[in-house]
C-alpha cells in the first residue's frame, strides 16, 4: 500500500522497501544512522529523490499538505504553539484520550504544565486525529513509563486494524520490537537498509 | 535662518565623540559602529548637499531619476546588511529593494504627480527629499520585518516543521510568527504617528519652521508626509514578508532554512 523506491536523501544509499495495509514495521538502526531523516523525508519535509507512492498514488502528484495529511510524520519531541491543549485539536476524542491514561478534561490544560510523558501521548493522539493513513513514528514511548507504554501500543494495534493504516515505528528497544511482533527493518551505520 | 560654522557642527560632533569614548570599555565593538555610522552622516550628507546644490540648478528628470536609482540601490544593500540571517544568492539583495521599489517609488510618484502636483512634477526640490523620506522610513521597516521573520524561522523551526508534519499549510504553519512580524515592521511608524506633535515634533516640520516657513503650513506637510511614510512602510514590508515567506518555503511547502546565511 505504501511503497518507497530508491529513495535518496541527501548523499544516503537509495532504500526500497513498502509497507502492507493495516501493517506495522519497526525501524531501527545506529544513531546516526538516518532513521529521522527517512521519515522526514517519507513525508516530503526535507528534500528527497526516488519515488514514494501511498495507494498506487506517488507523492507528486498529491500537494504537499495532502500528502502530509494522509503519510503523518510524528516527531520524537512534540512541539506546541497554542496556550491550551485544545487548541491544537479539531475535536479530541475522549475515548482515545482515556486509552491513554488522560484526563477527559486534558483539552483545557495548559501547554505549560504538561508533562514531557503526557506530550508525548497528546502529540499522538494529534496526529491520529487527522486519520492518516500512514504513521512515521519516531520513537513515540521514548518518554513513557511501562503501564503507558503498553497503553500505546495497543492504541496504535487497534488503530492500524481499524483503519488499515500503516505504521513505520522508529525503535532502540528490542524488547518492544519483539512485544510488537512486527517485521523489522534495519539501518547501516551508512544508512542502507540490511535485507 | 541662522548659519552654522564648522565650529558649530564639532562641538556637536564632541557629544558623539565621548559617548563612543565613555562606551569605549565596555562595548568595545559599539563604540567602533557609532564613530563609522557618525563619520559616514557627515561624509554622505555633505556629499548629498553637494549634489543637490548641483541637481537644483539644473532641473533634469534623467538625474533625479538617476539619484533615486542610485538611492535605491543603497537602501537595498542597508536592507542586507541589517539581516542577521539574510536570503543566499540575489534574493538578500532583491526582496528589500523589490519591495521599496513598489512601494516608495510608486508612493513618491503618486504624492509629486497627485498631491503635490509642482510643475515639473520632478522638481528636485521635492522629489529628491520625498523620496528619501519614504525610502529611510520603508528601509527600517522592512530591514526589521525581515531580520525578524528569518530569525523567528529558525530558532522556531521545530514548531514550523511540526505544523507542517500535521498537514498544515506553510502560511498556517508561519501565522504567528508572521503577526509577530509585521507587528515588528510597523510599531516603529505608529509610534511616531502616536507621539507626533505631542512628545516629538517631526524633524521635517521642525526643518521648515527653522527655515521660517508658517507653522501651520509646515503641520500639513508634516500630515502628509507622515501618511505617506506610514503608506510607504507597510505596503513595503507586506511585500517584503510576502517575498521572503515564498522564498522561505519551496514548491512542497517545505521550509528551507538551507537558503539562508548562516
Amino acid at each position: 500500500m505504501f511503497d518507497v523506491n530508491g529513495l535518496r536523501c541527501r548523499d544516503r544509499p537509495a532504500l526500497t522497501f513498502s509497507l502492507q495495509a493495516g501493517e506495522l514495521v519497526c525501524l531501527s538502526g545506529p544513531s546516526g544512522s538516518g532513521k529521522t531523516q527517512l521519515l522526514r523525508a517519507l513525508a516530503d519535509l526535507d528534500l528527497s529523490e526516488g519515488e514514494v507512492k501511498l495507494g498506487g498514488v506517488s507523492r507528486e502528484a498529491l500537494p504537499a499538505v495532502q500528502w502530509r495529511r494522509r503519510v503523518a510524520f510524528l516527531p520524537a519531541e512534540s512541539r506546541w504553539w497554542a496556550a491550551s491543549v485544545g487548541e491544537h485539536f479539531a475535536a479530541l476524542d475522549r475515548q482515545q484520550l482515556g486509552c491513554l491514561g488522560l484526563d477527559a478534561e486534558a483539552g483545557n490544560w495548559c501547554i505549560e504544565r504538561l508533562s514531557s510523558g503526557e506530550k508525548q501521548r497528546l502529540a499522538l493522539l494529534r496526529l491520529l486525529a487527522g486519520r492518516p493513513e500512514v504513521l512515521l513514528l519516531d520513537e513515540p514511548t521514548a518518554n513513557l513509563d511501562a503501564a503507558n507504554i503498553e497503553k500505546v501500543e495497543t492504541l496504535i494495534a487497534q488503530y492500524l486494524q481499524t483503519t488499515a493504516a500503516a505504521c513505520l515505528w522508529v525503535s532502540h528497544d528490542r524488547q518492544q520490537r519483539e512485544r510488537l511482533g512486527a517485521r523489522c527493518l534495519r539501518m547501516t551505520a551508512d544508512g542502507g537498509l540490511l535485507p | 535662518m541662522t548659519r552654522l560654522s564648522n565650529l558649530d557642527l564639532a562641538i556637536a560632533a564632541l557629544l558623539v565623540v565621548l559617548l563612543a569614548l565613555s562606551a569605549r570599555r565596555v562595548y568595545p565593538g559599539l563604540a567602533r559602529q557609532l564613530l563609522i555610522a557618525a563619520a559616514r552622516t557627515a561624509i554622505q550628507l555633505t556629499l548629498i548637499g553637494l549634489v543637490l546644490k548641483t541637481l537644483f540648478a539644473h532641473v533634469s528628470l534623467l538625474w533625479v531619476s538617476l539619484l533615486a536609482v542610485l538611492m535605491l540601490a543603497m537602501a537595498g544593500y542597508e536592507v542586507m546588511a541589517r539581516q542577521h540571517r539574510r536570503f543566499c544568492g540575489g534574493w538578500g539583495y532583491g526582496i528589500g529593494v523589490v519591495s521599496m521599489f513598489i512601494s516608495s517609488f510608486a508612493i513618491a510618484l503618486f504624492a509629486l504627480v497627485v498631491v503635490v502636483g509642482h510643475d515639473p512634477w520632478y522638481q528636485p526640490q521635492y522629489a529628491i527629499p520625498l523620496l528619501g523620506m519614504l525610502l529611510g522610513n520603508t528601509m527600517s521597516s522592512i530591514a526589521l520585518a525581515l531580520d525578524r521573520l528569518t530569525q523567528s524561522a529558525w530558532e522556531q523551526r521545530d514548531m514550523i516543521e511540526a505544523r507542517l508534519a500535521l498537514g498544515q499549510s506553510a502560511s498556517e504553519a508561519l501565522s504567528g510568527i508572521r503577526q509577530q512580524v509585521f507587528r515588528s515592521g510597523l510599531i516603529p511608524i505608529i509610534n511616531a504617528m502616536a507621539a507626533a506633535g505631542v512628545v516629538s515634533l517631526p524633524g521635517m516640520m521642525t526643518g521648515q519652521i527653522l527655515a521660517g516657513a508658517a507653522p501651520v503650513e509646515a503641520v500639513k506637510y508634516q500630515i502628509m508626509i507622515m501618511f505617506l511614510i506610514t503608506g510607504g512602510a507597510g505596503f513595503g514590508t507586506l511585500a517584503a514578508v510576502h517575498l521572503a515567506v515564498r522564498r522561505l518555503f519551496d514548491e512542497r511547502e517545505r521550509l528551507r532554512l538551507d537558503r539562508l546565511h548562516r
